[in-house]
């Protein structure tokens, strides 16, 4: 699939390598060690350079997409009510860090700065579907319900 | 030009740096990530000076100095600056400076006894990172990064490998591989110049003292050693003797102290080297085969060209290095005529090279599952040898090698040095196909430091074009040269390192570029006033083919001291 991509960058310099990751990252859902190769083959760069950009920002991942893909926000509102304890809890429940994803593939954790629902702070979004004013205690039966959830 | 400095007038050159005319006029100005003769990053803010016009402090390193320019070095409020910058980076540094192998040779450490830090005031989160041992020859340790960037621009700039950058962002960067990968699945070519410019202990080399002392006791072992053509020049620095001294004797004497049971010259090896490969030079000249030839001396470059450059393998020459040649014979012919079993014999080297240690490691560096060459010492990890021993050095009688494999001529003394590959071939090629010996063995046009150079040696009715390289960035744009139809160049020597062996990743810890200049010189010299001056008529190089090789090239000679390169697969 990246060379797929890549077909639409034909003769193009390093300064396209942003828009190449964030290409990969749309069609495959992260940056695999594969896919920077092939970039850093394309661009004729060094891999160890691709990821050093890559990881620059935040908004690439190196790990794939859970099944259920968790986004906690830490903004304003939701730190001022409590979103550093609902991570933490978060990543205790997960056993995996922020931008990781866990060894079955069903859940993956990410910091998003602000999801412009501060009225439901502290906010997460679960594939999307908000879940609102969570707290440690109700993140727990948050998780437990999608861990329980039958294939849908 | 003119500019005040510490309200005298200096003067300056155009585009001058303002480091550079505080450097002439003997002003020492503490830097962290500057590299001399490299473009400068302004990283570490270490060289800041006060501009009185305009109240600012500005990197000396990377500003360049203007006519009127007015400026403080030491003012208070720039060694203040300087000493925060240095009780920041030590804030979660780690605190085992005595258990550190850059102990007394640390630049951090030293900045921090100049500027006079002697409490901790500011204590910071310490990252805890994993040390990556992976690797045959380097050892990263990122907590004791400070960040100055010094390994990524070598790295990337003279090595053109760049297999470490900068990752991640703010408090959380660190300097490590794609996907942090270990080193030894990475482009990594082991030059181990990451470790010659690293201020801190966070780069240091694999070392194998536990394995090499344990020998020295075994009673069953006969542990050898042969030490490469530039060490004997580069340790006097590290015994308060002037850069470049040569104490190939006292040196010699210190390794039988220690209780090595045979000293042997690695210049035997570079003679032995020389002598396959110019007969391989002119097989391949005469009979139409892959030119030009490149040199294989070079572990660095020889990954190099297997991962990056797998188009040229075929014009790689199939021999050894002169270290694994050595080792080879050791194993071989030498441990026959001595009736020891090839099992009994523990092969150390002495290297100014870390890459030594993963070529040691190569499976094509075996005879029936043996290694040829069992440890191998970087010059640093040999004057620590010589300190843990308590030997002192500079009240030692000179003493000689061990023959057969301690004697030398002085071609393959000149391996040490860029060019001096090239120069030992040309002797020995010319003798090959004309004869006779050349008349002037001098070759000027291949003696100096310079990254790239080039000449052509007439012999008899041909002219051998030959080129020599060192730095794999200077490489890569003379192999693009050849990938593009250039086609009168016969032979090729590849040096990873700047300046060669002198100059090279296992070398003492000296940022100075005049230690590295007097090394070479004091080869030349050698050169100069040594009676054999060509491979050929080194007297026991020819024992040697007499009572066991036959001839360059022979059969024996092929499986004992050529190999094959392949494509290696890396993460590039």
């Amino acid at each position: 699939m990246t060379s797929e991509v890549l077909t639409k960058y034909p003769e193009v310099g390093r300064d396209s390598l942003i828009p190449i990751l964030q290409d990969i990252q749309d069609v495959e859902g992260w940056l695999s060690e594969e896919s920077l190769s092939e970039v850093g083959r394309h661009l004729n760069l060094p891999v160890s350079k691709i990821y050093g950009v890559a990881t620059f920002y935040n908004q690439f991942r190196f790990q794939p997409k859970g099944k259920y893909h968790v986004q906690i926000c830490r903004g304003t509102a939701c730190h001022v009510l409590g979103s550093s304890n609902v991570q933490k809890k978060l990543e205790q429940l997960l056993k995996v860090k922020a931008d990781e994803t866990t060894k079955d593939g069903k859940f993956s954790l990410e910091v998003v700065a602000c999801i412009g629902a501060c009225g439901l702070a502290p906010v997460i979004s679960v594939n999307g579907k908000f879940h609102a004013k969570v707290t440690p205690d109700s993140i727990k039966k948050i998780i437990k319900s999608y861990k329980s959830k039958k294939d849908d | 030009m003119t500019i005040t400095v510490n309200d005298k007038i200096v003067e300056a050159k155009a585009n001058e740096t303002v480091l550079d005319v505080l450097t002439r006029e003997g002003i020492k100005v503490p830097t962290l990530c500057h590299l001399k003769d490299m473009l400068p990053t302004g990283a570490c803010r270490m060289c800041v000076v006060e501009d009185m016009d305009s109240g600012n402090l500005i990197t000396s390193c990377s500003s360049t100095a203007y006519d009127g320019l007015n400026i403080k070095t030491h003012s208070p409020r720039v060694t203040e600056s300087r000493k925060m910058i240095t009780e920041l980076l030590l804030s979660n540094h780690p605190d085992d400076c005595l258990y550190c192998v850059r102990n007394m040779n640390c630049e951090l450490q030293n900045l921090s006894n100049d500027l006079c830090v002697t409490e901790r005031r500011i204590s910071g989160l310490k990252n805890k990172l994993p040390i990556d041992r992976t690797s045959a020859s380097i050892i990263r340790d990122p907590e004791k990064c400070i960040l100055c960037g010094r390994c990524v621009r070598v790295c990337e700039e003279v090595m053109d490998v760049a297999c470490i950058d900068f990752v991640g962002r703010g408090n959380k960067t660190i300097v490590s591989t794609a996907f942090h990968n270990g080193l030894n699945v990475t482009s990594c070519i082991n030059c181990g110049q990451c470790i010659a410019v690293c201020p801190t202990g966070a780069l240091t080399e694999q070392n194998h003292f536990t394995e090499i002392k344990e020998a020295l006791q075994d009673k069953t072992k006969t542990v050898v050693i042969q030490y490469a053509p530039a060490i004997t020049v580069s340790i006097a620095e590290e015994f308060g003797m002037p850069y470049g001294e040569d104490v190939n004797g006292i040196m010699n004497a210190a390794i039988r102290k220690m209780g090595f049971d045979y000293v042997f010259d690695t210049s035997f090896g570079a003679d032995l080297t020389i002598m396959e490969e110019s007969a391989e030079l002119v097989d391949r000249v005469l009979n139409g085969g892959k030119l030009p030839l490149i040199t294989s001396c070079c572990p660095g470059w020889v990954k190099y060209a297997e991962q990056t450059a797998p188009d040229f393998i075929d014009n790689l020459s199939s021999c050894k290095s002169p270290a694994q040649m050595q080792g080879a014979i050791t194993k071989s012919h030498f441990a026959n005529t001595q009736n020891i079993k090839h099992e009994d014999i523990y092969s150390v080297s002495i290297m100014p090279c870390t890459a030594k240690k993963f070529e040691a490691q190569r499976k094509e560096m075996t005879q029936n599952g043996i290694s040829d060459i069992d440890a191998v010492l970087t010059t640093r990890e040999f004057v620590k040898l010589i300190k843990m021993y308590g030997i002192d050095l500079i009240s030692l009688n000179p003493e000689i090698a061990d023959n057969p494999l301690g004697t030398r001529s002085s071609a393959g003394k000149l391996f040490g040095a860029t060019g001096g590959v090239a120069e030992a071939a040309i002797r020995t090629a010319y003798h090959r196909i004309t004869g006779e010996d050349l008349i002037e063995f001098k070759i000027p046009a291949l003696r100096c430091l310079k990254g790239r150079k080039e000449t052509k040696v007439k012999i008899g009715d041909l002219e051998l074009g030959v080129a020599v390289v060192n730095g794999m960035s200077n490489a890569r744009e003379l192999l693009d040269e050849i990938r593009n139809g250039r086609d009168d160049i016969h032979f090729i020597e590849i040096m990873a390192c700047p300046g060669g062996c002198v100059g090279g990743g296992g070398q003492p810890i000296n940022l100075d570029p005049e230690a590295v200049r007097k090394r070479m010189l004091t080869l030349y010299d050698i050169d100069n006033k040594d009676s054999i001056k060509a491979s050929h008529n080194n007297p026991y190089i020819q024992k040697l083919y007499r009572d066991f090789l036959g001839e360059p090239l022979s059969e024996i000679s092929h499986k004992l001291l050529h190999t094959h390169y392949e494509k290696r697969d890396v993460i590039l």
